[in-house]
């Protein structure tokens, strides 16, 4: 297991390294420098930027300055924002979008959970239908559209039930207060919920049919200590190879939502980076999300290999 | 086998007049037979054929601003207050300068379903053949080609696609190509995955045999036979190409005014949706009937085209 884990870490280096490789690359090869669109410099001031930001070198020179200054965990200068390093803005907005993803990701499996395995335990009744449309509409209908109908929803119409006000602030942050954070919460999660509910319904319903079960249900053990200490095991299974692909839906999703609801997050520096063309932003928040991706799938991968004895890592 | 044998069969196959039934036929009778499926292509067909022909019926251009109708409600509103009865039916209401919403939603139509295609064939194209490549040589070479699939896959997709946009300006034809460019990752997996099984078959064998080169076989026996898994792929690849382009012009990355498309409409729609709920409503609601229509198809063939549930 331990060989297993460092040989994985291993190799996990050198593909961050050719994807730090080709976004440098692919940065350096866009056409016009960083500082073009502004107002014309007298050529000596405009060599003189250049030499601060090393952009007088030449790109294989840039490179390895680049490199050098990433093995010490140095992503560089942010060319749009003056007065701000690329680490700086990752710090300002990791807090909030890491607090934004963890609440998504922990609300997505357990009603994902609660819900796949409902279904199956109703398969193809009324409720299983149900919840396998909800699926459906989580999965088809992009998180651009179902922001902002829940927001006129909640935010502008204003929803109350049984005289209590139920309508929800329709953006901003407030340091992460709860009012706030529920409607960016839930649109962030509702993907993953369609896509748990369906992989759990799937396995559970295996699992159901499979002989231990029948053995534990042979033995007289009650339907709901059969479903949460056996079948459940078996069932979240799948799921946990599917945190991967969770994490990047997230990611992804983080873009939209914190630009949607104006949530000042790492998501929101890279979508005004990439407005601006603001190289070294945009190529520093890449490289972190994915070795953060990478981590996570190395992550998932260690705790599937550890829940399922089944699973052995030779070689 | 004797002379009288071979006459019973002869006569039997006439007059049961025996059809062979290929594996295409057979999809396509199960298909068919699928009624989300058959309903999802009718729809689709509407949507493709109003997108088309549409913007030529309609007494607005596109790009045509009228300062007397700005944000008006469509004709048959429920809310009289938001209404205007200068200048014209509009059905689907204006936009924010002015502009028919409802010839801009099929203008939008036409870019979206375009994107979809062509990004689509792109990824075909280079998937096909770097899949196809890389199973049929096998070895060192289908080991390090496939490695670099895998590096591209650890960063979610999008995030490649808008540092393309931003290499490349927003150009408008060069985001067809970046979204397709990006898409191919898991095309080129199914078809290497295929390859390695077909190029083990026996009619392989032959074609080498007979001195066909590398090349010719990979075009002329391999590819042929990946088609099945292919088809049912590229059914979910037009919507999640059309799904990246509205994610990037929402974004402002993509498709860039006076153009427009699905994306750029809803991302409208939304900043006006607490004065003007119908610029957000109509497009946003013909993109999910498109995305729902993709899917009902893709799940369709992938039904049909399996072989174990005849």
């Amino acid at each position: 297991m331990l060989s297993y884990a460092t040989r994985r870490l291993l190799g996990a280096i050198p593909t961050l390294f050719i994807i730090i490789t080709l976004v440098f690359f692919m940065m350096r090869l866009a056409p016009g420098g960083p500082f073009d669109a502004q107002r014309r410099l007298p050529p000596e001031i405009e060599l003189n930027v250049k030499a601060a930001y090393n952009l007088d070198k030449p790109v294989y020179q840039q490179y390895f300055i680049y490199l050098g200054k990433l093995a010490h965990g140095d992503l560089g200068p942010s060319y749009k924002s003056k007065d701000f390093s690329v680490n700086d803005l990752i710090a300002d907005g990791l807090p909030v979008s890491a607090r934004l993803g963890l609440a998504a990701i922990f609300f997505a499996i357990l009603v994902g959970l609660a819900m796949g395995t409902m279904a199956a335990l109703r398969q193809n009744k009324a409720s299983d239908y149900s919840v396998m449309f909800i699926a459906m509409i989580g999965i088809t209908i992009p998180t651009f559209v179902m922001a902002p109908i829940l927001t006129l929803i909640f935010g502008v119409y204003g929803v109350s039930l049984f005289g209590y006000d139920l309508s929800l602030p329709v953006g901003g942050w407030s340091g992460g207060a709860l009012r706030n954070m529920i409607l960016p919460v839930f649109v962030l999660a509702l993907p993953q919920i369609a896509y748990i509910a369906r992989i759990t319904r799937g396995s559970m319903i295996e699992a159901l049919h499979s002989n231990y079960v029948r053995t534990a249900r042979a033995k007289g053990l009650s339907s709901i200590q059969i479903v949460l200490r056996h079948a459940m095991r078996a069932a979240v299974l799948p799921l946990v190879s599917y945190l991967g692909p969770a994490i990047a839906g997230i990611l992804t999703g983080s873009l939209i939502v914190e630009q949607i609801f104006g949530i000042p997050g790492i998501g929101r520096y890279f979508v005004q980076g990439a407005l601006n063309r603001d190289y070294t932003l945009v190529s520093g928040v890449l490289i972190y999300y994915a070795t953060f991706v990478i981590l996570l799938n190395l992550a998932a991968d260690l705790l599937y290999a550890y829940l399922d004895p089944r699973v052995r890592y030779a070689r | 086998m004797s002379v009288a044998t071979d006459r019973t069969v002869e006569l039997m196959s006439r007059t049961l007049d025996v059809k062979g039934r290929s594996l295409w036929e057979d999809a396509r009778r199960r298909l068919f037979r699928n009624r989300a499926a058959v309903v999802s292509i009718i729809v689709l067909g509407i949507i493709a054929l109003l997108a088309l022909v549409g913007p030529f019926l309609l007494a607005y251009p596109f790009d045509a601003q009228d300062y007397d109708v700005v944000s008006c409600a469509p004709d048959w509103w429920p809310d009289p207050a938001v209404l205007c009865y200068a200048g014209g039916s509009h059905w689907f209401g204006t936009d924010s300068v002015g502009r028919d919403l409802l010839v801009r939603t099929l203008y939008g139509a036409r870019v979206s379903l375009a994107v979809g295609l062509i990004a689509t064939l792109v990824s075909l194209i280079i998937g096909v053949a770097y899949g196809a490549t890389a199973g049929y040589l096998g070895g060192r070479i289908d080991e390090l080609m496939m490695r670099f699939v895998d590096v591209l896959y650890s960063i979610p997709y999008i995030f490649l696609v808008i540092i393309l946009m931003v290499i490349f300006n927003r150009n408008f034809f060069l985001l067809f190509v970046a979204i397709g460019a990006v898409e191919w990752l898991t095309m080129s997996r199914i078809v290497r995955g295929q390859t390695l099984s077909i190029k083990q078959k026996e009619f392989i064998e032959a074609a080498r045999a007979s001195g066909v080169n590398g090349f010719g076989i990979i075009t002329r026996h391999i590819i042929p036979n990946v088609f099945g898994p292919v088809i049912v792929y590229v059914t979910l690849t037009v919507p999640a190409s059309i799904l990246a382009e509205s994610f990037l012009s929402f974004l402002g990355l993509g498709i860039q005014e006076p153009l427009t498309s699905w994306g750029v409409l809803i991302s409208e729609g939304a900043n006006q949706m607490e004065t003007a709920p119908w610029m957000l409503i109509f497009p946003a609601l013909f993109m999910a009937i498109t995305l729902f229509c993709f899917n009902f198809i893709g799940d369709g063939l992938r039904d049909a085209l399996d072989p174990k549930d005849r």
